[in-house]
Formats: C-alpha cells, structure tokens, sequence
C-alpha cells in the first residue's frame, strides 16, 4: 500500500483550491444545514449517480511525535457520492465525500459539489453561509475554552 | 482440543430476551437515547471509539447501550463491525500543530507560548460527589471569553527542539504498516508500535506506565505537553488527485519528555515518548507515551529488564478484544476436554494404587 500523495499538477491551483475549499465546507457541515442549503436553491436540477453514496472506513494516520513518520491510529466511518447532472454527459462529476454514515449528507455533498463546479452562484451563496456558520462555531468553541487560560505569570513575582 | 457441542437452542433464545430485558431496565423510567449517551457519558463514548479503533460517535453510543455500558464489550461490537466495511480511503497524516485546542497544558513550562487551558478537566474537582447532579435542574453554563482567543499554538517541546536539548523527530513519509491488514510480527517498529497501542486496552497500558514510574524500567518522564482538541481529516481520492476535507475528529496528544541520553559523540539531549488517541482520553494518552517510550529501550540502548520494555509481552497483551475472547471463551463447553483430563487423572490414581499395592 502507498501513501496517497496530492497530484503536484494540481496542488496551489485556483480551481483546485477553490473546490478544496466548498469540499471542506460541505464535509464540515451538520446535517440540517446541509439539507437547508439544498432547499434554498430550489428545484435541484437532476442527476444520475455515477457512483451512489457507500459507506466505509478512512484508515487515519498521525505522526510520531507530532511531525515524524507516519502511524495509523484508528479509522474512521466515511460516505462517498459521485453523481452528474442530467443532459450534462461531457459536465463535471460531482464528488461528496463525508465523515459518518448518513448517505444524503454525501449525495447533497457530491450535488452540490457538481453546480459549484458550473459556477452556480446560488450554490457559491450557500458555501460562504456554511463557511460562516462553521468559523461561528469555531470561535465560540475557543471562546469557551479561552475561559480557562491560565497565566501561571501572576502567581509569581518576577 | 476443542470439541463443539450442538443443542440448547432453545435456551439461548430466551437468555437472548432475558439480556434485552436486563439492559432495558426498569420500563417505568425513560429509555437511553443515542444521544443521550454520545452527549453525556462522553467519555464512555471515547473509550470505545479509541479502543474500537472506529471514530463514530454514533455507533460507539449505539454499542455502550447495546452492552449495557460494558465498554469492553462495546469495542468488541464497534471491532465487529468495523470488519463489515470496506476501505474507501487512507488519510494524509493528521497536522496536530493545526489542532483547535478545547486543553493544553504543560508540566515543564509554565510560561508555554500561547498559553494554557484547562478547559473541561476533572483535575482540580475535590472527587467529592456532587449531590446536585443526582437532582436535574440547571447547570452553570460559560460565558465565551471577550478577548480573542489564541489560535496559533506552538509546540512545547519547539522551546528544547530550537536549542537541540531533545532528539529530533525523523521526518519520513514512508507508508506506515497497518496491524489490520498484516498479522503483528516481531521486531516491530514504531509506527506499528504505536497503532496496537492506540488501540489498546486502556486498563493494561496505563498499569505497565505506572510500572515504569514506580522503577521498573524508569524512563523520569514529564508531561511536556497534553493537547486536547479538533484536527482536520484529509484524504486524496484517487480520482481527484487532490487532497480534500471529509471532516474533522477530537483526538488527545500526548508529548512525554524523558530522561536524557548522551555519548561520547552525541550531546546530552531529551528523548520523547508520543501518544495520539482518539476522543478525549488523557490517561489513555499519557500512559501509551509512557510505554512507547519504554519500548524505545532497544533503540536507545538500554538494557532491557522490564515488562513495560518487552514489546513481544507488551503488544501481544494490549488488544482487549484477543484478551477478552481468549479468557472467555474458558466458559464455553470444554466437556470432552475435561473429560478426557478427568480419564486420565483417574488412570494415574488406579496406577498408583496399584504400584502401592504390589
């Protein structure tokens, strides 16, 4: 088995890196929000699966000692999606992959993934209220953490 | 030899409705929900997805209600099922310098670089029991902090890495063995080291590390280091040949600094231990830190004299799902077994009689 290594072709290229980005976004969002960002755009126009949504495991790794070789340290469950859309043959594959178990959340992952890549603005609108609700969560995860900062520099005198 | 036996079938059925009829209890109080369970017994549901080695909140909460919070038997469920998928993807290793700590905290320096948090930590509670939980009511809840909070945090261990008081970590992107695939053989490295104690039996790892401590095999470490909190997953799905996020897991890492080694041709220095597990799960962490740097012996030259140090006894005892079936199964039918013991103890007695006799 080999480590799967990012293709150097695409890495750091805009397109790449603006899909990496609404993948992520998608990936990360809960359930409900999902489902709320597919009904906000209306009529989703059709699809055919090229793959329908399977659920399996992700083998993670971490490294020794934070930064060294690489170990596996448990799996994870994952659902993954492809589809493309209706009367579109020669259009782009849409791609849903999930952390979990929920098949929807990978289809309306990977249908969401197929508008973004034809430039649906609508779609485009719904990422950046994802993104905003996940950077939301994030900052009150670390506000709350933040209140038990300790500052073991007042207990002495220096 | 093991000889089955057929029959009883009958009986198994109605012990199968008697054990649905234990865990649900009694019917006059509201049934569990998976979510009760993954929300509120959080770190029942840790363990489980750790030692089950499957990061699922959801079917870890579903097997600690299934074995009536007999979390042994609940990673055995999470490992059972865990067999029925197949392997859609590997990861790229998790970046925990990118981690969104909920704790950090450090033993060996005080003024860490960007500070320290307790966050939820039984550590300083009196272990005194809290009547009030047993009553429902209203609970404190936290004001978010008004400054903004750090993001950045470096490594504690950076501080003795910058002026080479600690062993540096080799970097090396070879593909790491995988215990799932591959049976255990020794010697093992590491990184394979490391997988059987991630998951391994918590119980077990956390004895043979309070062993070391106590001088059987000392390794004088400090707990450089103990972060809780998210990192994001990444895979690179073939067919796209980038990597993408499929989402994120809370793990806990643990960065042990221990005794020093030094030679004629090397510098006194530091050397580590490491522990990654899932969920939030400190002692989990801290004890297998302890141990993967016990079972450094080896590699670092030290004599090894200890349990803690022996890989061979320590990696093929950590896996409570072997330990457990193999103890266990002691409870099935061993009647021909027994029997044909019960024989031949008899036959020595007859033979000694005799002998006795003549």
């Amino acid at each position: 088995m080999t480590v799967s290594v990012p293709d150097p072709a695409t890495a750091g290229d805009p397109a790449t890196a603006a899909r990496q980005r609404w993948m992520r976004v998608l990936a990360k969002a809960m359930p409900g929000e999902l489902a709320a960002a597919c009904a906000a755009l209306g009529q989703m126009p059709r699809a055919a699966f090229v793959r329908p949504p399977e659920t399996g495991l992700a083998l993670l790794r971490g490294r020794i000692g934070g930064r060294g070789a690489p170990f596996n340290f448990g799996e994870a469950t994952v659902t993954r999606c492809v589809v493309r859309l209706e009367g579109d043959a020669a259009g782009p594959m849409g791609f849903g992959y999930v952390m979990g178990r929920d098949k929807n959340r990978a289809e309306q992952a990977a249908m969401l993934d197929a508008l973004l890549q034809r430039g649906n603005e609508g779609a485009a609108r719904q990422i950046d209220k994802l993104e905003a609700a996940q950077a939301a969560r994030i900052a009150a995860q670390a506000a709350r953490a933040a209140t038990s900062k300790v500052d073991f520099f007042t207990l002495v005198r220096e | 030899m093991y000889v089955a036996v057929k029959g009883g079938a009958k009986a198994i059925e109605a012990s199968h409705a008697l054990l649905d009829q234990a865990r649900r209890g009694d019917p006059a109080t509201p049934e569990l929900s998976l979510a009760q369970i993954s929300g509120q017994l959080t770190l029942a549901v840790d363990r489980v997805m750790a030692e089950g080695s499957l990061y699922d909140r959801e079917l870890a909460a579903l097997a600690v209600k299934q074995a009536r919070g007999d979390l042994v038997e609940a990673i055995f469920l999470l490992r059972a099922y865990r067999t029925t998928l197949p392997r859609l993807a590997e990861s790229l290793p998790v970046d925990t310098d990118k981690m969104r700590p909920i704790r950090r905290i450090s033993a060996a320096y005080k003024d860490l670089p960007g500070g320290q948090m307790l966050g939820p930590t039984f550590d300083y509670t009196h272990r005194l029991l809290d009547f009030a939980l047993a009553a429902e009511g209203k609970r404190k809840t936290v004001e978010p902090a008004a400054d903004a909070p750090q993001t950045d945090c470096p490594r504690a261990l950076d501080i003795l890495d910058r002026e080479g008081l600690i062993e540096q970590v080799a970097e090396d992107d070879a593909s790491p063995p995988d215990l799932t695939r591959d049976p255990l053989q020794f010697p093992a490295e590491r990184a394979l080291r490391l997988q059987n104690l991630a998951r391994g039996d918590e119980g077990f790892l956390l004895a043979l590390g309070y062993s070391t401590q106590r001088g059987y095999s000392s390794t004088h470490p400090f707990a450089g280091e103990i972060r809780i909190g998210d990192v994001d997953v990444e895979i690179v799905p073939e067919e796209l040949g980038f990597a993408v996020c499929i989402g994120d897991v809370r793990v806990t890492e643990c960065e042990m600094i221990n005794q020093f080694q030094g030679s004629r041709e090397k510098p006194a220095q530091f050397t580590r231990g490491y522990g990654l597990v899932f969920g939030e799960g400190e002692r989990k962490a801290m004890a297998m830190a302890l141990v993967d740097r016990s079972l450094r012996a080896g590699e670092l030259g030290e004599e090894r004299t200890s349990p803690a140090q022996d890989e061979e006894f320590v990696l093929s005892h950590a896996d409570n799902v072997e330990a457990s079936g193999f103890v266990q199964h002691l409870k099935l039918p061993h009647y021909v077994d027994f029997q044909s013991e019960l024989n031949l103890i008899r036959r020595i007695r007859a033979d000694q009689t005799r002998e006795a006799a003549e």
